[in-house]
């Protein structure tokens, strides 16, 4: 009898844990689902590039057929990029831009939930393809015409492929405006632009390159959608259309992306390198400017990825041109991160080694870059395994070492427990090994003139050695990832024992408790410089940063240990300013609507799919329909739910 | 989106860092993105110009006297939408509503406009798949018609807003942002107008 | 065991796992029939001679980089139980100049021989140049030499030192060329006529291969060049222009035309032979297919006994591709549809 009613009482409790993590708007609480639904995501991108690797370990090999293969290799590029590293940096952008400018959430905490789950939704859209045979098989920029033309991509395979991108591009969108907003508009006090941690400037830079470029793709898949379902012509070049067309959109929206990849990952290692080094990051203002001009750059610089279309001397003149402009500020970024190890008190933690192996890791990536810009060599290099070495040292070696790198340094405040350092150093140096073993070799193989993305080639053409390295370094490689999620398993297992500040941190997200609480901060923090937390620990011999109002603080020293955590600790943070009340602490509440719009908008792309089946096609216009009405009706709601706020006070 | 989302946090607009509202920045933002949007459209719409194989080619079916004034009523709308911000702001609630009305159905106007002008074209033998006149002009001025006609959705939710007492001049802020939007899909007609319909072929 | 040594032992370990990675490699790559650090063409030869100090920029480049990295980690290491706080330097403006002033300048060292060869390669050879037509198909070539009103599929002749120009389309997606020892690629889009031009310095048989993506068979869209010394490839043009018509003096061969050019079982729906009824445009020319090295896209190399495998089932041997029987061919007659096609000389 009590046994049964304490069942009914547990279930009922955890159905309101479940219920509460649907219905979150807590910017922390997202950016935990983002981390936790991108890492799963990881697995099933890594485990289908260890498919690949199999498949290439032998010549002649008939472990995977074209068909396989060829899907395996477009759905490792999607999900890798749109899947892993994008959401991977939103979780850090949602966990932590927040709490790094010192704002108690995002600037629109229901749009923040959607964001969520209509890449959730989108990203499961795009996987079940998998479920009916029909994953898609196009390369992940799904070159027109093969992509647009039902005569030469007949299945479902890139309906799927259209409709995912096009809910992952709207999630991507809202984020992209909501963290905009956040970080020009909800800064605390004193936090002036060049105050900001070179992480959030990043996020800022990265949510602009996202608001410009994603319409351009936005675009060219509602073209290609609009030829495979309407007969258009824009791609059809028996009616006049030109494919070509279709590179320039995607990749207007592709180099920007390259960056949206990789700039927040730079913010990260901008972060990371000066609290293991505890000193400030070297040139601060080169290094924001840098981040800029290569974003802005970026915009200029698509038709490299276009070399051998053969649009002409004069335009691969040009676009070259761009393209070894962009590698100075890149080099600027590297040579500061440098300049920042120099001198400093460098502490060998996890973190810091992946942060230091991003630099020069990305170095290599970053030179083959260069070699690409020089159009001759990539009338050569281009579309051969050169090329995957390169992006592979661009995307692995920057991209994810750096978020590695990431998950180390932020997993305490994230979760309340240190990660197991023994543990991540053996996962680091696996990595490290198994990274270069799988691609250093595919350079070679590009000098032997394999070709990317051919799902088997015969012994005769003396590519086997090399396949056989990487072939064996991916398993390492599998093998060292595996040992990142046994670490954070059992680590959750743990008792908590996260200080607040365990490595001497030098941002605001370590004056507050690991991990944070709901309103993140009790009083909201004055910033009085550059790295606000350590000047508040140790004082400012300069203020860093142009000083800008003083809102009546008193500037003294406030100095406290920073290794000496807990929840009190923080309170005094700030409080000198007299500015923050911390009585009426207002948090948003919980909304099912942001969940039910993004369900209606997968419905839309799902009833498009439906539409290009043999069988069920009827069904696919009303199912459309429906996500519609789901959409609107969840809109409806979303603008007349009540806006009284729950006081925690 | 934006308008649910701008009704949910006005509270918070006060407080800035750089004065301007939360849903006036959001809004800013996504104008800035949409005109890549339509960026995009209109660029393919030019490099495909003339291109076609086989007609109805533009200059045998493009009305222009017709669009001048559909195009025209447009532009009217948007003066509607002034005055009609300028009601609210002044606290003039009926003035604010007549107005409002009154740029929601310029809008409405406008599409039906449209719509004739699609069926006519329809009727000389002009569809999507017809060639790349077609293609790119429904699908162009198609995602400018869907703007328009999401603007009324909004505009409409507003007028039901402030007659159920949901709205009141301290909310013209929201009334300001919807008149953004609507302005951006007006001036994003000019340059449509221009260049698919004015310059010659 | 310290954590100090921990992590110097661990690094040891890892350089030393590298180095013969990058040792051996630099000792075992070139040895492909499509390595292009041993060009055979003169478009080839430049790229190639562009890229090695471009190389050598980069590996000192990365060289610089790395040691500094390895260097400050080691020597600002903070040993166990130092709690130091470094001095708070926020950077040094001269140095951010310089360091932005030299990439620049290595930049603008790399931009000069790249821009004029990039000119250069895109030049035009001349009317001396031997005039190719290039047409990419869903997995195999089609080349024409319209000077000498000759088709063929697969097999690209040329001849040694006289340039080529190759103009080239798509029947169907886009395509990249890409003979790797020859000359870099240039992509075959429908609608384009893109020209990709080069000499051949060296008689041989060089292999290429479709470079773009282009579904299913991408991976066998495999094709030769057969470079020639003029005589040799005016034998072979004279034999190519021969027609192939006469019902051959082998009874089996004869069967086997018969078999051919009978419609109900499709072949001339897709396949010429000049001379005959056979006309199709879809598949590759089979004129003079008996002389060819290669067959289906170079999936196979040109024996009776691949033939006779490849009309068994094509879409065993190259799954996917374009080529349907109606039914399946039985062993008497793939016997002699084979001796017809061989007999295709």
């Amino acid at each position: 009898m009590v046994e049964s009613a304490l069942k009914l009482e547990r279930a009922r409790y955890e159905r309101s844990a479940l219920v509460e993590w649907l219905t979150t708007v807590d910017h922390k609480k997202i950016g935990i689902l983002y981390f936790w639904s991108s890492l799963a995501f990881l697995l099933i991108g890594g485990l289908l590039a260890l498919l690949i690797r199999t498949q290439l370990i032998v010549p002649d090999n008939t472990f995977l057929g074209p068909q396989t293969y060829n899907e395996v290799f477009t759905m490792h590029g999607t999900i890798m990029i749109f899947l892993v590293v994008m959401p991977l940096n939103a979780a850090f952008f949602n966990f932590f831009v927040p709490l790094m400018i010192g704002a108690r959430d995002v600037a629109f905490p229901r749009l923040n939930a959607f964001s969520y789950w209509a890449f959730l939704f989108g990203s499961l859209l795009l996987l079940s393809s998998f479920l009916f045979g029909a994953a898609p098989d196009g390369g992940w920029f799904g070159y027109a015409n093969l992509t647009s033309s039902r005569l030469y991509s007949p299945g479902l395979n890139i309906d799927f492929w259209v409709m995912g991108l096009q809910v992952l591009g709207v999630a991507t969108l809202a984020s992209a405006l909501n963290f905009f907003v956040t970080i020009v508009n909800m800064r605390a006090p004193g936090m002036s632009l060049m105050r900001m941690p070179v992480f959030v400037w990043m996020t800022l830079v990265t949510a602009v390159l996202i608001l410009l470029a994603f319409p351009s793709l936005t675009v060219g898949l509602v073209m290609i959608m609009f030829d495979r379902y309407f007969g258009t012509n824009f791609f059809n070049p028996a009616a006049g259309g030109d494919p070509v067309i279709w590179q320039h959109l995607f990749w207007i929206f592709g180099h920007p992306e390259v960056y949206i990849l990789i700039l927040p990952p730079m913010g990260m290692i901008s972060e990371i390198l000066p609290t293991f080094s505890r000193k400030p990051l070297f040139g601060y203002t080169f290094v924001v400017f840098a981040g800029i001009v290569i974003a802005f750059l970026s915009f200029g610089v698509w038709a490299h990825h276009m070399f051998a279309v053969g649009l002409g001397p004069v335009p691969n003149a040009v676009f070259a041109t761009t393209t070894m402009l962009i590698a100075i500020p890149t080099g600027v970024k590297i040579f500061n991160w440098l300049g920042t190890l120099w001198g400093g008190a460098i502490e060998m933690k996890t973190a810091l080694l992946f942060a230091a192996s991003f630099i020069a890791m990305f170095t290599i990536g970053g030179i083959s870059g260069v070699m690409h810009a020089s159009v001759p060599v990539d009338y050569w290099q281009t579309d051969s395994y050169f090329v995957v070495a390169h992006f592979h040292y661009v995307l692995f070696g920057g991209s994810l070492l750096a978020i590695m790198a990431a998950i180390y340094y932020w997993f305490p405040k994230m979760f309340g427990r240190m990660l197991d350092e023994r543990l991540g150093k053996l996962h680091f140096w696996l990595t490290l090994i198994g990274f270069n073993l799988t691609f250093f070799p595919m350079h070679f193989l590009g000098v032997d003139g394999m070709p990317r993305r051919v799902f088997t080639y015969s012994a005769d053409m003396g590519w086997d050695l090399w396949n056989l390295v990487a072939s064996i370094g991916a398993y390492l490689l599998g093998a060292s990832t595996l040992l990142l999620f046994v670490n954070m398993l059992t680590t959750l297992r743990k008792p908590a024992d996260a200080p607040a500040d365990p490595w001497d941190g030098r941002t605001l997200e370590w004056a507050i408790p690991s991990p944070p609480p709901a309103h993140n901060f009790d009083v909201v923090p004055v910033v009085r410089g550059r790295d606000a937390f350590w000047i508040e620990k140790y004082g400012a011999e300069e203020v860093v940063g142009p000083a800008p109002e003083r809102h009546g603080a008193e500037s003294g020293h406030n100095p406290h240990n920073p290794h000496n955590a807990g929840s009190g600790d923080e309170a005094g943070h700030g409080s000198s300013a007299g500015h923050g009340q911390s009585a009426h602490i207002h948090l948003p509440p919980p909304s099912w609507f942001p969940l039910t719009t993004a369900a209606g908008l997968t419905l839309m792309g799902a009833g498009m799919v439906v539409h290009a089946t043999e069988s069920l096609a009827s069904l696919g216009f009303p199912i459309v329909g429906l996500g519609i009405a789901m959409v609107v009706v969840s809109l409806l709601g979303w603008t007349f739910e009540p806006i009284h706020e729950e006081s925690h006070a | 989106m934006s308008d649910g989302t701008a009704v949910g946090h006005a509270p918070q607009a006060h407080h800035t860092t750089t004065g301007i509202s939360h849903n006036k920045m959001l809004m800013w933002a996504f104008l800035a993105s949409d005109c890549m949007f339509f960026g995009s459209l209109i660029w393919v719409y030019m490099v495909y110009r003339g291109r076609s194989l086989e007609g109805p080619y533009p200059q045998e079916i493009l009305n222009i006297p017709y669009t001048s004034v559909s195009a025209a009523v447009l532009l009217l709308s948007s003066l509607a939408m002034v005055l009609a911000l300028h009601g609210i702001q002044h606290g003039n609630m009926r003035r604010f509503r007549v107005w409002l009305g009154a740029t929601a159905a310029l809008g409405a106007l406008f599409l039906g406009g449209q719509y004739f002008e699609f069926t006519e074209f329809y009727h000389h033998g002009l569809s999507l798949e017809q060639n790349l006149f077609g293609t790119t002009f429904f699908v162009l001025t198609g995602f400018h018609g869907t703007h328009v006609g999401i603007g009324i959705i909004w505009l409409v939710t507003l007028i039901l807003m402030s007659l159920f007492g949901r709205l009141s001049p301290a909310d013209a802020e929201r009334v300001e942002i919807a008149g953004l939007y609507w302005h951006f899909v007006d001036i994003v007609w000019i340059v449509i107008f221009t260049l698919v319909y004015l310059i010659p072929y | 065991m310290t954590r100090g040594r921990l992590w110097k032992r661990s690094l040891v370990v890892a350089l030393l796992s590298l180095l013969p990675v990058i040792a051996s490699g630099c000792a075992v790559i070139g040895g492909s029939p499509q390595s292009v650090n041993r060009p055979a063409g003169d478009s080839m030869r430049k790229i190639w001679d562009l890229f090695v100090p471009i190389f050598w920029l980069s590996v000192l480049v990365f060289v610089l980089v790395t040691a500094i990295l390895l260097f400050a980690l080691w020597r600002f290491r903070r040993r166990p139980g130092e709690d130091r706080r470094p001095e708070q330097l926020h950077g040094n403006t001269r140095l951010e100049i310089a360091w932005t002033m030299v990439p620049a300048i290595i930049l603008a060292i790399i931009a000069v021989p790249t821009l004029s060869l990039m000119f250069e390669l895109d030049r035009d050879p001349g009317p001396d140049a031997l005039t190719v037509r290039v047409i990419g198909h869903q997995w195999w070539w089609e080349f024409q030499y319209p000077e000498y009103n000759v088709v063929t599929a697969n097999e690209l002749h040329v001849v040694v030192d006289r340039p080529v120009r190759l103009e080239m389309d798509s029947e169907d997606v886009i395509h990249s060329f890409w003979i790797p020892r020859l000359a870099g690629k240039r992509d075959v889009i429908p609608g384009w006529n893109n020209v990709l031009s080069f000499t051949p310095e060296e008689v041989g048989t060089f292999p290429g291969q479709c470079a773009e993506f282009c579904g299913i068979q991408h991976a066998n869209m495999k094709f030769q060049v057969i470079v020639q010394t003029q005589e040799e490839f005016d034998a072979w043009i004279r034999q190519q222009q021969q027609p192939a018509a006469e019902v051959p003096a082998d009874p089996l061969a004869a069967r086997g035309r018969e078999l051919f050019l009978t419609p109900a079982n499709a072949c001339i729906g897709c396949h010429a032979v000049a001379g005959t009824d056979a006309k199709g445009q879809v598949g590759p020319n089979l004129t003079h297919v008996g002389s060819r090295g290669i067959i289906a896209g170079g999936v196979l190399e040109n024996t009776p006994e691949n033939l006779a495998q490849w009309l068994r089932n094509p879409q065993a041997v190259k799954p996917g591709n374009k080529m349907v029987l109606p039914r399946q061919l039985t062993d008497e007659e793939i016997e002699a549809l084979v001796a017809y096609l061989m007999s295709l000389q």
